[in-house]
């Protein structure tokens, strides 16, 4: 593996109060590749992603032990500027949750929020953004109707486009397309595709193919232990654990 | 298929509580309507009251209302809604906010001429030299004590409506707390904290008790909001029972009643209009 990590992890704990939901994780995500976090319900896969995005802070009673690299820092440091690290690493959420505004707003609120006032620089990032979400054509002619007129994978698809227009360098996705059709499934998976070339991406999935499909490298989870890592083909041609085996030839989870 | 009797009773007695509720209404406005409408002219919207209020107009008291009603919503809202603001979004439930919202809604329980007593006591007696005794400021800050709890619990309630994926959705963005509650949360929570604000409204529009000893009850248009003056309300009660001329009670009531529909109506269309300029169409 010559690739670049873009976050390492290491001995990694995350309690929920007394409840240890991720005991010692290690495990590498490398730079511009999709990696996919798989496992049961439970396992702790969408804590893990949360953790590297700190969103788990929200959480009252949430507590961290151990590091968690990105490009080199960790990322628990106490200097740590949290809102920084949220522009750096974007999250796209298991349903899709546009905004009560326009479609134009949607998209033009992170860099407004960061400090973007000129309306054609806006503008611009807001047409880029849409097409990078492969959005633009359904949208070009309605980007001032409200959000909410799309459809679930249209508003998902606009979610990723409200991500990306405050350039992150690292996208997380919990569970993308699980509340999506099939057809809108495809279209999300496709676009993943596309943005591993400038992003580098970590998917929560319960959907084994949809791993096998997007990903380059899959993390299985069992219990909130991480079970096994490895190129996604090995995983799921040659797993090593028996409990691998077990999860995606479909005898539990 | 036959309804079974319990069914169509209970759907009696709901279809006759609903009858009853909206007859009273209907009624209670009508009789008031009918009494007070005749009494309406133009020179009972210009002309000051005379004689105690037993003959004139009730230009005096409409101003006063307004003016009263305008300076305690202009304290009320933004003090109710950064309090609820603070209270559902910056804080962890914790003991402190417990005992906050314990005292907040025991303020909401005490009867208004209690607190209007406080009022007299303080405001009226106590600074007089800042507010000027019975006056439009002193009844406004005894009004701001009774509509607080009615605003912070309103707006808290719109506050918590807002779905938690929006706040997650605008702080993954990388944007701050105070960023999200301002340009998220708030604007999205702006249809209840309208009706919060109406619900203050009709309930400083319709007190009478609390001004009796705060307001002063002054037929002058008041000059500032340290004059004394007095609402409609009070107006209604002061002529019904110290002149007895009953027609100019009507047909204050008839007004008051008009405002109250007019306020409301236009706060939903606004709400309605805010919402859509918003949401995009």
């Amino acid at each position: 593996m010559e690739t670049k990590n873009k976050f390492e992890i290491h001995n990694l704990d995350l309690y929920y109060g007394s409840n240890k939901v991720l005991k010692d994780i290690n495990l590498d995500i490398a730079s511009h590749q999709v990696t996919a976090l798989i496992g049961p319900s439970g396992c702790g896969k969408s804590s893990l992603l949360r953790t590297l995005n700190r969103m788990n802070d929200l959480i009252p009673s949430a507590r961290v032990e151990g590091s968690v690299l990105l490009d080199g820092e960790d990322i628990y440091d106490s200097e740590t500027d949290v809102v920084g690290l949220r522009n750096r690493v974007g999250m796209v959420f298991q349903s899709p949750n546009p905004f009560p505004k326009s479609i134009f707003e949607n998209v033009a609120y992170g860099p407004r929020r960061h400090g973007e006032r000129d309306r054609k620089v806006l503008k611009e990032i807001v047409v880029r953004s849409l097409k990078e979400a492969a959005l633009w054509n359904e949208v070009k002619d309605s980007l001032h109707k409200s959000a909410f007129q799309l459809s679930g994978g249209q508003q998902q698809r606009l979610c990723i486009a409200r991500a990306l227009a405050v350039q992150p360098e690292v996208l997380l996705m919990d569970e993308p397309c699980s509340a999506l059709d099939p057809i809108s499934t495809s279209r999300v998976e496709d676009l993943i595709h596309e943005l591993k070339k400038d992003y580098t991406i970590i998917i929560v999935t319960h959907n084994m193919q949809q791993a096998a499909r997007v990903s380059q490298y899959t993390a299985f989870l069992l219990t909130g232990s991480l079970i096994e890592f490895d190129e996604t083909d090995k995983i799921f041609t040659k797993p090593s654990k028996e409990e691998t085996e077990g999860y995606i030839t479909g005898r539990f989870g | 298929m036959k309804m079974p009797i319990q069914e169509k009773l209970a759907k009696w007695f709901i279809w006759g509580s609903a009858l009853l509720t909206v007859s009273i209404l209907a009624l209670i406005v009508g009789y008031v309507m009918v009494q007070g409408l005749g009494q309406l002219s133009i020179s009972f919207f210009l002309e000051n009251p005379r004689k105690m209020g037993s003959e004139g107009g009730i230009f005096s008291p409409l101003v006063g209302t307004i003016y009263f009603t305008l300076l305690t919503m202009l304290l009320a809202i933004p003090v109710g809604v950064g309090a609820a603001v603070y209270l559902s979004e910056f804080t962890r439930e914790g003991p402190l906010v417990r005992v906050i919202r314990f005292f907040s809604d025991a303020l909401a329980g005490i009867p208004s001429i209690v607190i209007g007593l406080f009022g007299f006591a303080f405001f009226v007696v106590l600074l007089e030299p800042i507010t000027g005794g019975w006056s439009i400021i002193s009844g406004s800050l005894t009004a701001f004590c009774m509509i607080l709890p009615i605003i912070i619990r309103v707006t808290e309630e719109a506050l918590q409506a807002i779905p938690n994926s929006y706040r997650e959705g605008s702080l993954a963005l990388g944007v701050s707390k105070w960023d999200t509650v301002m340009n998220v949360v708030l604007p999205s929570a702006l249809p209840g904290i309208f009706t919060a604000s109406l619900l203050g409204i009709g309930r400083v529009i319709g007190e009478t008790a609390a001004l009796l000893l705060t307001l002063g009850g002054s037929l002058l248009i008041p000059k500032s909001i340290f004059s004394p003056a007095r609402t409609l309300s009070m107006h209604l009660y002061l002529v019904a029972m110290e002149t007895g001329e009953f027609g100019v009670a009507f047909g204050t009531a008839a007004v008051l009643i008009l405002l109250i529909l007019l306020i409301n109506l236009g706060g939903y269309y606004l709400v309605q209009r805010l919402t859509r300029r918003m949401v995009g169409d």
